[in-house]
């Protein structure tokens, strides 16, 4: 069961930058790309739960600060030649504005 | 619109580099085709050797399968040798009819053993020593006869020798010279390595020349007659007498050839533009390489040209080689004989068989020739490479770069020798095991390859040196050492540190998608090591007007604090040269109270750390300190970090100087100086130096006539001496002549390197003449560095005074959800 929020305005949200969510399970991670696109995941690192979103927005992928392991926004994948996997959440910019449905 | 055709003829190390380094960079724009004679994949022909020796398998050695040519949509002949190049109509012709056509030819073809023409030289039995069917051949003789010989001395012949004698052979060496390898041994490394192998049951006969090779009935080769009369029993003769490049296909199409296809510096033939020669093959500026190294700068130059990038020139390289027999250690680069106006240094220790020779020319190594002990192999390569200046470091080079004074494992280990289970990197705790293990199955070559398979020497990276020496022991020659100043930034561009900071200068770039476009980056946002370096580089050449990019800056410069293990953050308020004041400190206590923070350190910095804060609290303690006069310690910068200070002779009975108010005037002047890495100074009122000035970037140590500057120290990772620069009379000449320095460093120096290693790169005279010889040089250096740092401001204020900065630390709260 996921619920829908109207989260912030686009600008809120840095480009190539982030934005931390207090969220009902947890922090959850929004990220705004160079070509403003937004994604979300928990702030999670699957290595060693370093916060995702401190780290640097690289294309559609973020190197979490604490060890430089590289995520896809879009899947949560770690990049080979690490491995393990973040929950995502969908995430859509509709007329300015970024919406977030988190997985209850 | 239509894909071009790209050929390649030559299915090896070389041919299959080149192409992997275009499919990095232009995935698309060929369709690519590739002719093999042999009917394998591209496979680690350097391991052949220890796969004769039994060490490993054929499946070990496979560099690109099958499948990697299918998922790349290459089209693979392999076993289809191609005869025939028709530069008119632009295609080739191979044995069995098949035919391709091409846009763009890459010929990598590489070499064939050279059988000198004595009679029998064709007898059944008769080899070379090549590719896998001589490997497999030479392996089924070791079992069913018993008489090897091998003809040459070299590395290759020794390596099949000792091969052979492994698969229990009876194996006799036959060599024209007077001493083995004499290519890369001088006459005693010789003798001692002879005397080794002959430990192992090896024989050598030296300065024989073979006349003929006698069959028996069977019909294979059942002899080897000496010029000199001696006859030898031999069923299996493996001549290593040299190769030739493979050049029969490129000369019968009109190319030029002279021992070698002809190249440019753009590994162009001469002849035809179209056509591209890379490896063994080809000869560029009359040199036809035979190791690995020099043939994997060829490709990935060849391979920015294909691409259309027309970026990097190939011009040369300097090569080393190493023996692959295991237990015996053999390393030789560069000038081993030497002659006049050099110098030898040498130590010899015959009971422990060990022999190092280092050739030196005035202040600069030129060759190297090591036996028994090649831990410092790779250390001394870099030497040579980098023509560093090693007047510093003379007396101990004979010892090893660990002799140093290094706190970390370089060179202070014989890889070889060390059991897989130890541990190489003590940041990421990855052993030996792991990495030979990588190395063999994903045919690494380069340390930096190695780190991102198994995050060895990718943190503190003192274990570097180690690495390297694993690498070299595992793939032999073929691992290239990279050296700071040709190494690229990082995979996102072929541009090494000092060429990106010369464009960003020459085309006055004054943003990052403007430096990435222009210098034809290959990533569209970079990487996380090119992005903060651009930024640096872009802000310290153009101060004040290129534009400061906060999203490329690591979190830890974003975010104005230190992040910790567990995501919180660490405040650091700055404290001029130490000194508080009661007010200061109650500030403090206040907001440690106020924000409940877990720990209050005093750091190794002289000033205090306030540890374990939430991020979301950060702007709201700034504002609080702020109140309190209080502004960023920049902690978490690659910035200026400290000025310790001692006592000084404001109290200290000894004090000669007033340390405590020269390190507050300096710590003010630098102010939010951003810098390559961190800077640290310290300031001691007399020579007890209380204020640890000898390991600072730059410290300063009263005397009575005054002060006495010293530069480049290190305590970090490798505790660092600093070196005297000059004396100063007064506090004013101090600041001048530091800040000269410093802004010297802030230009020069490639991001993430200390003021030590930058020195020690340029050298210690370079500072010298334009900090202390030149005065105007100096002045300008002085006002360029207060020109940057004017109106600095306090990065804290800012963020607290900025809304939309501020915010950038508030976590978004959720309102209710819309019933979708
Ligand atoms: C807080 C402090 C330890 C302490 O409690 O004393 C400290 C803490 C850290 N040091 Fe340090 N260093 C501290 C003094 C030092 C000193 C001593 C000094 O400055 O006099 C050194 C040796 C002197 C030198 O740098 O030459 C030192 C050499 C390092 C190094 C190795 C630098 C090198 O080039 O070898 C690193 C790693 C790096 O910077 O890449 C490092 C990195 C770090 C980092 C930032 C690691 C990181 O990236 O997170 C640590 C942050 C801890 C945290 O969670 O906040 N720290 N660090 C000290 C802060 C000083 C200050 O007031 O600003
Ligand atoms: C036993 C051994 C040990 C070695 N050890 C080391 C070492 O320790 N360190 C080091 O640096 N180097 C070493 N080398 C040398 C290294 O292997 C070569 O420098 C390297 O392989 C050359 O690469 P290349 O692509 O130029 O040629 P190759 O790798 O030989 O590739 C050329 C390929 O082209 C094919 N070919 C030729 N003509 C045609 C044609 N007309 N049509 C189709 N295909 C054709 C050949 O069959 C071959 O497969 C060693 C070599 C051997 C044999
Ligand atoms: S504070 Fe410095 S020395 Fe201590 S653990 Fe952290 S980096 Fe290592
Ligand atoms: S916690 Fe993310 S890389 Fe280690």
């Amino acid at each position: 069961m996921s619920q829908l929020y109207d989260l912030c305005a686009l600008d809120e949200i840095p480009r190539q930058g982030s934005r931390v969510v207090e969220a009902p399970h947890g922090d959850v991670a929004v990220f705004r790309t160079a070509d403003d696109r937004v994604f979300a995941l928990d702030d999670r690192c699957p290595h060693k739960g370093g916060p995702l979103s401190q780290g640097m927005v690289l294309g559609h992928r973020v190197a979490c600060p604490l060890h430089n392991w590289l995520i896809e926004l879009e899947s949560g994948e770690a990049v080979a030649p690490d491995q393990g996997c973040v929950r995502r959440h969908e995430a859509r910019v509709d007329n300015g504005r970024v919406w977030l449905s988190i997985e209850g | 619109m239509k894909k071009q055709k790209l050929v390649m003829v030559g299915n090896g190390m070389a041919g299959c580099r080149a192409l992997e380094e275009l499919l990095k960079i232009a995935p698309d724009l060929y369709d690519i085709t590739v002719f093999g004679a042999e009917p394998h994949g591209n496979y680690n022909r350097i391991l052949l050797s220890p796969v004769l020796a039994g060490e490993m398998t054929l499946p070990d050695i496979v560099l690109n399968d099958f499948d990697w040519y299918r998922d790349n949509r290459i089209t693979l002949h392999a076993g289809k040798k191609v005869e025939k190049i028709d530069r008119v109509r632009r295609t080739v012709i191979a044995a069995d009819g098949t035919v391709a056509e091409y846009d763009r030819l890459l010929l990598a073809t590489g070499s064939t053993p050279f059988i000198p023409p004595v009679p029998g030289s064709d007898l059944p039995g008769v080899l070379g020593y090549r590719d896998i069917a001589d490997t497999e051949a030479m392996i089924a003789a070791a079992q069913s006869h018993r008489h090897a010989v091998v003809i040459g001395a070299g590395l290759l012949g020794l390596e099949a020798a000792n091969g052979l004698k492994l698969r229990g052979m009876d194996v006799t060496v036959i060599h024209i010279g007077d001493w083995i390898m004499e290519r890369q041994l001088d006459r005693v490394a010789a003798g001692m390595l002879q005397k080794a192998l002959e430990d192992r049951g090896l024989k050598f006969l030296l300065a024989r020349h073979t006349e003929a090779l006698v069959g028996g009935e069977s019909g294979r080769v059942a002899a080897v007659r000496l010029k000199d009369g001696m006859t030898l029993p031999a069923d299996l003769v493996v001549v290593a007498a040299g190769i030739r490049p493979a050049t029969g296909l490129a000369e019968s199409c009109g190319l030029h050839v002279n021992r070698g296809i002809v190249v440019s510096d753009t590994l162009q033939t001469v002849t035809d533009p179209r056509i591209y020669a890379v490896g063994e093959c080809a000869s560029h500026r009359g040199t036809a390489y035979g190791l690995v190294a020099p043939l994997f700068e060829q490709a990935k130059v060849c391979a920015t040209h294909l691409a259309e990038f027309g970026i990097g020139r190939y011009t040369g390289s300097l090569t080393s080689t190493k023996l692959k027999v295991t237990g015996i250690d053999v390393f030789s680069a560069g000038d081993f004989t030497g002659g006049k106006e050099t110098e030898e240094i040498a130590l010899h220790d015959p009971a422990a068989g060990v022999y190092k020779k280092l050739v030196v020319k005035g202040d600069r190594l030129i060759g190297a020739c090591l036996i028994g002990d090649t831990a410092d192999g790779a250390w001394y390569f870099r030497l040579l490479k980098d023509q560093q200046d090693i007047r510093e470091v003379r007396d101990h080079l004979m010892f090893g770069e660990s002799s140093l004074g290094d706190t970390g494992h370089a060179g202070g280990n014989k890889a070889a020798s060390m059991p897989d289970t130890a541990e190489v990197c003590g940041c990421n705790g990855v052993c030996k095991g792991t990495i030979v293990k990588a190395i063999r199955e994903n045919g690494l070559f380069t340390v930096d390859e190695v780190k991102k398979h198994t995050k060895a020497a990718s943190s503190c990276g003192s274990c570097t040196g180690l690495v390297e020496q694993i690498l070299a022991s595992t793939v032999g020659g073929a691992y290239k050492p990279t050296t700071a100043a040709d190494k690229p930034v990082c995979g996102c561009t072929d541009l090494a540190h000092g060429a990106v900071r010369q464009a960003i200068r020459d085309n006055k770039y004054l943003s990052i998608p403007a430096a990435m476009q222009g210098m034809g980056w290959r990533t569209p946002n970079g990487c996380t090591t090119c992005r903060p370096a651009l930024n640096y580089y872009l802000i310290s050449t153009w101060p004040h007007e290129a534009e400061d990019d906060p999203q490329s800056r690591l979190i830890n410069e974003r975010a104005h604090a230190n992040i910790q293990k567990d995501g919180t953050y660490s405040v650091v308020p700055r404290m001029l040269g130490g000194l508080t004041t009661p007010a200061e400190l109650r500030a403090i206590a206040d907001v440690a109270d106020k924000y409940a923070v877990p720990t209050v350190k005093v750091t190794g910095g002289q000033r205090i750390d306030l540890l374990g804060i939430k991020k979301a609290d950060l702007p709201a303690i700034w504002a609080d300190l702020g109140e309190a006069g209080m502004v960023s310690g920049h902690a978490y910068g690659k910035s200026i970090r400290t000025v310790k200070t001692c006592v000084g002779s404001e109290h200290c009975r000894f004090g000669t100087q007033a340390s405590m108010r020269l390190g507050v005037a300096l710590e003010r002047m630098l102010f939010a100086m951003w810098s390559p890495h961190k800077v640290k100074l310290a300031v001691s009122g007399c020579p007890r130096n209380c204020a640890e000035a000898g390991i600072k970037d730059v410290g300063i140590i009263g005397v009575d006539s005054g002060w006495e500057i010293h530069i480049a120290g290190n305590g970090g990772i490798k505790t660092e001496v600093a070196h005297f620069l000059c004396k100063a009379g007064s506090d004013d000449e101090v600041k001048q002549i530091a800040g000269a320095f410093l802004q010297l460093y802030r230009e020069e120096a490639f991001y993430l390197e200390r003021t030590v290693h930058y020195v020690h790169r340029v050298g210690f005279d370079h500072i010298k003449q334009r900090v202390v010889d030149d005065p105007e040089n100096r002045q300008t250096l002085y006002e360029r560095l207060l020109y940057a740092l004017k109106d600095a401001a306090d990065p804290w204020a800012e963020q607290v005074a900025n809304a939309a900065k501020k915010r950038a630390f508030i976590p978004i709260r959720l309102t209710e959800p819309v019933s979708a």
